[in-house]
Parts: structure tokens; C-alpha cells; sequence
């Protein structure tokens, strides 16, 4: 094992959470992510392995799943992210490939991005100030790639209006948190 | 102060009283009111003086058309000039201020400017301020501003905040007048998502303004009501205080929220105002309509105002102007407010109306078939002078006048994608056409349904048709009883005749005079009108004035107002704040910053930093007792060179490439051939534009038979990332390849110098064998480090010197550095920045951004041997063009001063000795310059004509701009281990 300690994506030894009214806002650097893109004709084996290995149907366009250990959102066509706790799958990216082989391209993304869970009633004013979803569309289980700030960013709805993923790219998570944030304290 | 003219009734809240004050003095109003209502109230007529002459000038509308009652509120850093009264909403302790007046209202010297009116005409500035060209910036421009009011800003920076918020709907309605409320309601109830939005804190519309009953209660009692009940709707959003500033393509409109302009200071992190686009599927325009003034001699004194803005003054504020007062209009809505104004016990002294068979609506003396030519009083109102059908002169004692020349519908946003407006006679109005904006439709007075009723089954029967669109059935409820009288009237613009000049556009000071001067210069065309008396190009456009000039026109040409026709109205509908358009994006947080794995500990170095495609990166690492950037920089070359140095390349892009046609399909994008690279290797590629210039460089390790990872330029990560998604979608959808970026993925570390290898050992599990025969030059390969973290690393080099990149997962990269400076204590390493990694490339003679410069190609680049002959890629066939392939073509060198001690310098162009330096004896230009501690002087990199062929001439560097001219000696741009022995060491 080896002896380099973890940073999280705000550069620090500590995950940090704030709390504004009802809302609360939590890094969460606990949390591993492989991309799986499914290779031409092999689509059907590809779904079959994933299916298998999150015990989930794998998520449609604008849709994502969570299974036992697992979960899942659709990123383009035949393109998803397995989702995962880094405790005890620090190599997600070689799990998702052991099952897939060559159905499937598989990379690990889980150190590329930052992710952020936006907890609480009345999120969705936030979110409304951050990017341009249709928020009353976006169900529990619901997953879409959209602009925050200039930042793309995946947001994955939980739990509809009381529970969100807020998940942009690593480099850039102190902008993502602050603008974050700052809608939090912006909102009536 | 007392409230003198406060009357009773109105929908202001007396329970509240707000001091506010006006030029330093100090009045006292109620919630509910605005600044103008409240002035009005206390007797306060005066508020601003015009923009040209300095006329006083009082309101003229109740609304957010107004022209002339234009103050700065606020003071500090807060100031805002140019604020309409009409819409600024009263709070305790407002301080507002006229404008454009010195040194006082009352007593204006600009008011000089009066006197000389006849010099000031139309075309005045055009005429005399033509020559000489140069006095225009610096002596005539200047002094207009000077003299014409504009308000003042605090020149302070914006101490508020604003946002930016999206919105879907199926149903955007604009305005919340009676048409509005009603589609609300309507759509609201058939459960479609609805947002309706007013720019009035008082939803209502006119309603609230008229004695209109609507069923068994007031106007503004209905309102009330049905606010409420939309309010309870979890499916209509009520968006009060918001005005709809522009139609957008696709169903997208803007809005401005103004959030805490009612508000002395907003609350804390609270925004001032958001600016939010709203995504409709259809929308409904209930704007309602703008009353237009008759132009006459002097119509722009104080106590002068819109006949229907006296009577919403009057019942929905409970302020009168005067307490004697004439009304002056054209058609039969003017003797409302003569009805409304008797009610409230004001004296109506006379109905002056132009038409001669006009009937009296109440007991008020009609004087028909008259008009209203002229006015007196002294900042004020005192009298009217009206001209009898017989052709007499009768003059009424008054301090106001209302005037209605009739309503035009506000068609604006109808008109924001380019639709025309359609005249239609019987109503004397401009309408909106049939080419408004797809999924818009109009309801209600802007739509030239004047009548209560038919505002409310209009917007009822609008939305019905809207939401039938959308498969959403709805329906139309069954209005209450209201008023439903046609509109009367007869066109009239104009007074003819009487002493004075007759304003058409009062914020711009227009008058009918102006616009005969257009037609009489042969500016004719309403655009030319425009233009050339400026006639609505004030922050009102034109709102009160524009039908009015294009009227008068239409009568000198001769011409139909239908044949006349409009200018074009653009966005915003009402003046924005240059605030709400930036929302957060100022200072600091103009843009994201992206911080590299090691940020946190270049930080404690002290490192200094450099914004690179929003990266910081280090630019190099200070040490105590070094004064000079170049000190720092030499020191991290040179201890590099002589042992080991580490900079975080993680910037870098990084493109997961991968699938069973990953080889074939590098090999379509690069010049330089990928197929045969072997698994475990890395390989330089260029990548060219299908132009045939080059686009971008690095490295393309292959990791695996079916996995590559593509390295790009830190500025191009993102271009030549959607370059290649491009191909493979687009141009060739049937390779089996797969792409994502991975550049934030790895922290990677150049460890650079003839130590590194050591230095790398010490981390790196001992099962990798690092030696030069197991892991050569341009060799890759996956590995562990620390005792098991998995890691990959690369041997390559962009310092010329033995070197690798190693990277490990992000999460790691701030551990990782410090381990490796740490390991490398013993070999003296040190950390370089971008500086030093820049004198590395140039000493070595490597290209980079300077150089892929989007005008260079392969040949340039001296990289023409590399183009692989036996493939396609993008840019092949076009990189052999005509030009592109010439013999005396600028080629890559390197430079040295013939004196050591004079400087090398990036942008001098190259000329041969003894020729005139200009353009058709320019031989090329230095891309990139540095000084060389290695060295011990400074060195260039240029691209120079015929380059190759021209080793050991001496030319000179000239910069013709700063006086610079240094003899250089060209010689090869490989200026440190020429043969690479180092970086095979």
C-alpha cells in the first residue's frame, strides 16, 4: 500500500461542507468515476456486462440509476459514468474494463472531476441561478451535462428538487464551489 | 412639507410614510408611491431640465415611457443617473437628485442654450462641428457633453451584485394588465406551466389607474384577486418588478428582476437585479398601450402630462399636479380623466377637444372643435391658450393639462425579430403584424383592443390558442361584466399656428420644427429622420414622440403614416443596467480559474503565477535574495541542466484515445505517421489544419494495442479535443474510436535533467527497471510508485535534457511533488516554472505556441521531413499548395546578437544588412527570445526566408516602432547537445 495522502478537489486534507438556511453543500472527494463507451457492434454485450455489474438497467439519454454499490449516468450515446465510492474501488476504471473487455473503451475519470452534493428544500432556486435545465423536468434519477459559469458540468438529481450531484471538471472546483455558493446566499 | 395635492382614496399605503429627499430638500410620502407620485403630492412639479436646451420640464407619463422626469438617485457609489421617477419606486430614506442643471433647477445658466435655439436646430452638430476633423475628440466632443445632460456617475465601482437565472415555461405572459391576468388566469387553471411577468410592482395594469369596475368590484380589486389566486397556482410563477427586454430567437426572452431597486441597499449576498432567459414555448405579449401627446407651443412646460397618466396619478396614487386643471385631447378616452378628476375633487376648468362634434361625459365645460396653442407660467404651468372653432383665443387659468392625442399599442417585442407593425385607420394605431416572432401572440391593447372586455376575453381567448398549440386543452372562462366602449377618435398630431416651438420628443428635444428642416434637407426616410434629428434615439425610444415625428413627415411628403411606416425597434425595451448584463462575471470571477495538482504547494514556495487557458500556472519560484525575475529563472535553468528540476506539465491537454481503429484514426489526424508505433512507445505528431497549417503538437503514447493518450498544448487542450471528436463523428463515424479528455485526470511531473533518472528511482516501485535499455528515449509505460500507487510514466523531453513526465492520480499530485522534491533534496533539485521551461524549449529549439502560430506549416516548422508521404491526413493534400511549398518559404532558425551583450527580442523583423527596414525587404521575424544562462546571452528563434540555406549570415533585428536595430548571427536553432545525447543519456 502506498503512503501518499489525497487532497480533495478544493486542495485541502478535509472534505468541505456549508450550510446556508436549509441548504447544505458538501465536497464529496470520496467518490470514483470511469467513463464506459460502448465499441461499434458490440453494444448489446457491452449493455449486458454493465447491467450485470450495477445490477441496474443502464440509464437512458438524460437519466441516471443507482444500483447497490454502483451507480450510473448517460453522458452521449453508448457513453456512460459508473459512479463509486474510491473506499474499497480506488481502481473503478479496472473493475468496469474487467467486465466489459473489448466490448467496451473504459477510462478513469474520477481524479478529472469534482463533485459537490447540493442537499436541501427549495435547491432548485439555487440551481435555476447556475444553469439552464428545466428544473421542474428533472426527476429523482434524472442526469444532464450543462453549463455553470462557463464550466461544463454534469448534474445529477438524486432526489428531485431535494438532493443533487453538482459535478465539474477537477482544476476548476474552487470557481465551481464558489459560484455555488454564492447562488446559495443569492436566493431569497 | 405637507403633501398638498395628496387627495384621497388611491392604492398607496398611509399606514406607511417615507421621508425621502429631492435636491437636498426634504418631503414625505407613502408605500406605494413612486418618486414622481410622491413628488406630485408635495407640489413638486419641477424635476429635471431637458437634454439640449435646458427647458424645466415636469413628468409627462405615468410609467416606464417617461422622456423627461429623469433623476439620479442614490448617492456614493450607489448613484445611478438617468432613473425615471415614473419608476422608481419610494423607500425612507431615498435621496434623489435633478440633473443637467447648474447650479440649480430652479435657476438653470444652461437654460442660455434656450435663447440660442435657432443655432441648435437639427443637423447642428453635423453642419458645424465638420472641420477640422482632429477638434471632433479632443475639443467639440468634450465640451457637447459637457453641456448636454447626461447625469453624472460616481465613476466608483459598483458596490451591488448581480445575478443571472434561466426559466422554462410553456407559457410566457408579458404584462399583467387586464389582457395578462386574464391569460394567466386561464392558463394557469388549465395547469400549464405559466410565468407571468410585469415590470410594476403592482400587478393590475391600467386597471389599477381607472374607475373601471370589472363585474361586481373594482379594476384593481379584480387584479387583487386574481394575483392572489395565480399566486396559490404551484404552476404560475408571478414575476413582479420584471420587465421582458427583448424577444430572442427560439421562444427565449430576456428579463430584468429588478430584486432590491425598492430597497435602500440590498440585502447582504442578495442581488440588486437578475437578468433571466426565459425558454417559452409560447408566448403572449400583453403590454398594453403608451398614450401619445398632440404637439403644440410650449407643450413641454411642468404640469404638462398624458391625460391618461394625470388620472392614474390622480386614482392610483392620490396626486394631483394642480388643483385646476384643462384636459386637451382627440378622441373620447381623454374625458375620462375629466370624470375621474371631478370625482376626486379636482377642478376640470375646461375639455379642450379638437373634435367639433365631441359630447360632454360629465359636468365640465367641452369646448369642441378647439385647440390648445399655447402655455405660460414660469417653471410651472399657469395657463393655457386655446383657440376657439370660431377662431378666437381663450385663455384658462390652470396648473396642469392633461393631453391625449390616443393610444398606441406597445407592438415592440413584435418587432425585436424584424416584423413591421401594420397601420390600422380605424383605431388611428399602429398594430402588431403578422410577422412577430414565432410562438408570440398579442392579446389586449397592444394589440389594438382597447376596451376592458376585450382586453379580458382577448387574453383568455390567446392563451386558449396558445396552449391548443402545445396539445394543452384549456378553457376560456366567461369574463366578468366591464366596460366596453369602441374607441372615438380622430387622428390629430399637431397644432398649427401659436408662438413657440411644439415638442415632439422631449428627452431629446425634437420638435416639429426639426423634422420640416429633415424633409426640407431631404431626410426623409423615418430612418434618415431619425438619424438626423436624433427624434427616439433617447434611452425612451422614442416611446411618446416617435408617431408623433413620423406623423408631421408624413403630412410634408404627403405620404400615408401606413406608407411612412416605423423605425426599427431593437432590445432592450427598457434601459438596462450594464451590471445585470455582466451578472457575476466581474473582477476576479470574470472567468473560472483553474488551479494544477500542485497549486497548493507552489503557493507556499511563493511561487509567482501566470494565467495560462485559465490555468495558473508557476511562473517561477523566488528564492530569498533574489530581486530579478531573471534570477530566478536562470537559477532554475541552470540547476536543471546541471541536475534535476521538476515542473507540473498537468496543464497539458490529454485525450484518452481508444478502440480497436485508435492507431488508423491517429494516423488520419496526425502528419507524422502513427500506424506501426509500437505499444510502450511515444512519438511526436503535428497535427495540421485541413488548410494544411499546423495546428497543434505532442505526444501520442500507446499504451496499449487499442489505447493511446494524445498530449496537446495547454491553450489548444480544448480546440484540438473537439478537432478530434469532429473526425471521428463527423467525417468518420465508422472507425471504432473512442475519445475522452483526461487532462485533469493526472498530475504529471517533467522531471528534467542528468539526474533525473535517480531521482525518479527513488519513488518509482523497484520492480520498473529504469535503465536506458529497459526504458529508452520515447519509451512509456504503466508502473507503481510510492509502494503501489499505480502511476504511468514517460520518457520524453521538451527540455533537450534526459527527462520524463510521470504522472499519477490528481488526488496524488500535491503528495507527489512533495515527494519528489523531497527525494530530490540530494541531487539539489528544484522546481522551474513556465519561465524556465520557455528558456529550455528555446535553447533546445523547440517549437510551441510562438511558432504554431496558425500562419506556419511543416515546411516553416523545418519539420517538412516528418510528413509522411504514404497516408492521407487533414491538411496533407492542402499543406502542398501553391505558396505553401516555395523554396525561398520562412523556415525555423536560430539567432545569436553579434555582440554578446546585446539583446535578442520576440516581434523584431529580420532585414539583410544595409537595406531599408520595411515590408518589401522584410526576410521574417523572431518568434521567440530569451536569455540563455547557459550561454551567458540572449537567443532567438526565427522564421526566416530561405532559413536553412542561410546559416552564419548576419542580419539585422529591427523594430522600426521602438528604434531597436541588433546585428544576429543565424545559426541553427538547436542551440544546446545538438546531436540529443543528453536526452538519450
Amino acid at each position: 500500500m502506498h503512503d501518499l495522502i489525497a487532497i480533495t478537489p478544493l486542495g485541502s486534507d478535509v472534505a468541505r461542507q456549508d450550510r446556508v438556511g436549509a441548504l447544505t453543500l458538501t465536497e464529496v472527494p470520496d467518490w470514483a468515476l470511469a467513463s464506459v463507451a460502448a465499441r461499434p457492434g458490440q453494444e448489446d454485450a457491452c449493455h449486458a456486462a454493465l447491467t450485470a455489474f450495477l445490477g441496474a438497467t443502464l440509464p437512458g439519454p438524460g437519466h441516471a440509476v443507482a444500483g447497490g454499490a454502483f451507480g450510473a449516468f448517460w453522458t452521449g450515446p453508448e457513453q456512460w459514468m459508473i459512479e463509486a465510492s474510491y473506499t474499497g474501488h480506488q481502481d473503478l476504471a479496472g473493475e468496469v474494463k474487467a467486465v466489459v473487455g473489448k466490448n467496451a473503451s473504459v477510462t478513469d475519470q474520477g481524479d478529472g472531476w469534482c463533485r459537490f452534493d447540493l442537499v436541501g428544500e427549495g435547491l432548485n432556486a439555487v440551481l435555476e441561478r447556475l444553469c439552464n435545465l428545466d428544473l421542474s423536468r428533472m426527476g429523482s434519477g434524472s442526469a444532464s451535462r450543462t453549463a455553470i459559469e462557463h464550466m461544463g458540468c454534469f448534474v445529477v438529481f438524486r432526489s428531485a428538487g431535494a438532493s443533487v450531484s453538482v459535478i465539474g471538471g477537477r482544476s476548476a472546483a474552487g470557481s465551481l464551489h464558489h459560484a455555488i455558493l454564492t447562488a446559495m446566499r443569492a436566493v431569497p | 412639507m405637507t403633501q398638498v395635492n395628496r387627495l384621497s382614496g388611491g392604492l398607496i399605503d398611509r399606514s406607511q410614510t417615507l421621508s425621502f429627499t429631492f435636491d437636498g430638500k426634504r418631503y414625505r410620502g407613502h408605500g406605494g408611491d413612486t418618486l414622481a407620485s410622491a413628488l406630485l403630492a408635495n407640489g413638486v412639479r419641477l424635476m429635471g431640465r431637458s437634454f439640449k436646451y435646458h427647458r424645466p420640464r415636469g413628468v409627462l407619463s405615468a410609467g416606464s415611457e417617461e422622456p423627461n422626469a429623469l433623476v439620479e438617485l442614490r448617492t456614493g457609489a450607489r448613484q445611478e443617473p438617468n432613473t425615471r421617477a415614473t419608476t422608481a419606486e419610494l423607500f425612507d430614506g431615498l435621496e434623489a437628485k435633478s440633473q443637467n442643471r447648474w447650479p440649480s433647477l430652479a435657476f438653470d445658466a444652461m437654460a442660455i442654450n434656450d435663447r440660442f435655439s435657432a443655432f441648435f436646430t437639427a443637423g447642428f452638430y453635423y453642419k458645424t462641428f465638420m472641420w477640422p476633423a482632429a477638434f471632433w475628440e479632443k475639443l467639440y466632443e468634450p465640451i457637447i457633453r459637457r453641456a448636454a445632460g447626461l447625469g453624472s456617475i460616481s465613476l466608483e465601482p459598483d458596490p451591488d451584485s448581480y445575478d443571472k437565472g434561466f426559466m422554462h415555461c410553456d407559457l410566457l405572459v408579458i404584462g399583467a394588465g387586464p389582457a395578462g391576468l386574464s391569460a394567466a388566469l386561464t392558463a394557469g387553471r388549465a395547469g400549464a406551466r405559466v410565468i407571468l411577468a410585469d415590470e410594476d410592482y403592482l400587478p393590475g395594469g391600467r386597471l389599477n389607474a381607472e374607475t373601471i369596475a370589472v363585474g361586481t368590484q373594482s379594476g384593481s380589486a379584480w387584479a387583487a384577486a386574481v394575483l392572489a389566486e395565480l399566486t396559490d397556482l404551484p404552476n404560475v410563477r408571478v414575476m413582479l418588478r420584471t420587465t421582458v427586454i427583448g424577444a430572442f430567437d427560439h421562444g427565449i426572452y430576456g428579463a430584468v428582476e429588478r430584486v432590491s431597486d425598492h430597497l435602500a441597499v440590498p440585502p447582504e449576498g442578495k442581488p440588486r437585479q437578475i437578468l433571466w432567459r426565459i425558454t417559452s414555448k409560447r408566448a403572449l405579449l400583453c403590454a398594453g398601450a403608451i398614450e401619445r401627446p398632440i404637439a403644440f407651443a410650449n407643450n413641454d412646460r411642468p404640469g404638462i402630462l398624458l391625460a391618461g397618466a394625470l388620472r392614474a396619478y390622480v386614482n392610483r396614487w392620490a396626486a394631483a399636479p394642480a388643483r385646476d386643471v384643462v384636459i386637451f385631447g382627440n378622441n373620447d378616452d381623454a374625458h375620462r380623466s375629466a370624470v375621474d378628476l371631478i370625482a376626486k375633487g379636482v377642478h376640470v376648468a375646461a375639455v379642450v377637444d379638437t373634435r367639433a362634434r365631441a359630447i360632454a361625459r360629465g359636468e365640465y365645460e367641452l369646448i369642441a372643435g378647439a385647440q390648445v396653442i399655447g402655455s405660460a407660467g414660469r417653471l410651472g404651468l399657469s395657463r393655457v391658450e386655446v383657440r376657439l372653432a370660431s377662431g378666437e383665443i381663450r385663455r384658462i387659468d390652470c396648473g396642469a393639462l392633461g393631453v391625449s392625442g390616443g393610444w398606441n399599442p406597445n407592438v415592440h417585442l413584435t418587432c425585436h425579430q424584424r416584423g413591421r407593425p401594420v397601420w390600422r385607420e380605424d383605431i388611428a394605431a399602429f398594430v402588431p403584424g403578422p410577422d412577430g416572432p414565432v410562438g408570440l401572440r398579442v392579446a389586449g391593447a397592444a394589440a389594438g383592443l382597447f376596451s376592458t372586455a376585450e382586453t379580458l376575453s382577448s387574453g383568455s381567448a390567446a392563451a386558449v390558442a396558445a396552449l391548443g398549440d402545445l396539445g394543452i386543452s384549456a378553457r376560456a372562462a366567461r369574463p366578468p361584466e366591464t366596460e366596453d366602449a369602441p374607441v372615438a377618435i380622430t387622428p390629430f398630431w399637431h397644432v398649427s399656428g401659436g408662438k413657440g416651438r411644439a415638442w415632439l420628443d422631449q428627452q431629446n428635444d425634437v420638435t416639429v420644427k426639426d423634422v420640416k428642416l429633415a424633409h426640407q434637407e431631404n431626410f426623409r426616410s423615418v430612418e434618415h429622420l431619425k438619424r438626423y434629428t436624433t427624434l427616439g434615439m433617447a434611452t425612451d425610444q422614442g416611446k411618446t414622440s416617435n408617431l408623433g415625428g413620423l406623423a408631421v413627415m408624413a403630412e410634408l411628403t404627403g405620404q400615408t403614416i401606413a406608407e411612412t411606416g416605423t423605425t426599427i425597434f431593437r432590445p432592450p425595451y427598457t434601459p438596462v443596467a450594464l451590471g445585470v448584463l455582466a451578472g457575476r462575471a466581474r473582477g476576479k470571477e470574470f472567468r473560472p480559474v483553474r488551479k494544477s495538482p500542485s497549486h497548493r504547494w507552489a503557493e507556499e514556495q511563493g511561487a509567482v503565477f501566470v494565467e495560462t487557458g485559465m490555468w495558473l500556472r508557476a511562473q517561477w519560484f523566488p528564492k530569498p535574495g533574489e530581486t530579478h525575475w531573471r534570477e530566478s529563472v536562470d537559477r532554475e535553468v541552470l540547476a536543471t541542466r546541471r541536475s534535476v528540476g521538476i515542473c507540473d506539465v498537468t496543464t497539458l491537454g490529454k485525450i484518452d484515445v481508444q478502440g480497436s481503429d485508435a492507431a488508423a484514426f491517429l494516423n488520419r489526424i496526425y502528419a507524422n505517421g502513427f500506424a506501426k508505433l509500437a505499444v510502450g512507445k511515444v512519438r511526436y505528431g503535428l497535427m495540421l489544419r485541413e488548410d494544411g497549417i499546423a495546428m497543434d503538437d505532442g505526444t501520442a503514447a500507446r499504451l496499449a494495442q487499442d489505447h493511446f493518450v494524445v498530449t496537446t498544448t495547454t491553450a489548444n487542450a480544448v480546440s484540438v479535443y473537439r478537432h478530434m471528436e469532429f473526425a471521428r463523428q463527423c467525417l468518420w463515424p465508422d472507425m471504432d474510436v473512442q475519445l475522452i479528455s483526461t487532462t485533469e485526470s493526472w498530475a504529471q511531473f517533467s522531471v528534467a535533467g542528468p539526474n533525473a533518472r535517480r531521482l525518479l528511482q527513488k519513488v518509482v516501485d523497484p520492480e520498473h527497471d529504469l535503465s536506458n535499455a529497459a526504458f529508452p528515449y520515447m519509451a512509456c509505460g504503466e508502473i507503481t510508485v510510492c509502494g503501489g500507487l499505480r502511476a504511468r510514466l514517460f520518457r520524453i523531453s521538451f527540455s533537450g535534457e534526459l527527462a520524463y513526465e510521470i504522472a499519477v492520480p490528481t488526488r496524488y499530485g500535491d503528495a507527489m511533488i512533495r515527494r519528489l522534491m523531497a527525494a530530490g533534496a540530494e541531487f539539489d533539485v528544484v522546481a522551474y516554472g513556465t519561465e524556465a521551461l520557455g528558456v529550455m524549449r528555446i535553447e533546445k529549439g523547440h517549437a510551441a505556441g510562438n511558432e504554431l502560430n496558425g500562419t506556419t506549416t511543416a515546411r516553416n516548422l523545418g519539420m517538412a521531413q516528418m510528413m509522411s508521404r504514404a497516408k492521407d491526413s487533414i491538411g496533407a493534400v492542402l499543406s502542398e499548395r501553391e505558396g505553401l511549398t516555395a523554396p525561398d518559404g520562412l523556415v525555423l532558425v536560430g539567432l545569436r546578437p553579434v555582440d554578446p551583450s546585446q539583446q535578442v527580442l520576440a516581434g523584431a523583423h529580420l532585414m539583410i544588412r544595409g537595406t531599408v527596414a520595411n515590408a518589401a525587404n522584410d526576410q521574417g521575424y523572431i518568434t521567440s527570445a530569451a536569455y540563455s544562462p547557459n550561454l551567458g546571452y540572449s537567443i532567438g528563434l526565427a522564421l526566416l526566408r530561405n532559413g536553412a540555406a542561410r546559416i552564419g549570415e548576419v542580419i539585422e533585428a529591427v523594430s522600426p516602432l521602438t528604434g531597436l536595430n541588433v546585428e544576429v548571427e543565424v545559426v541553427s536553432p538547436h542551440f544546446i547537445d545538438p546531436e540529443g545525447e543528453r536526452l538519450r543519456a
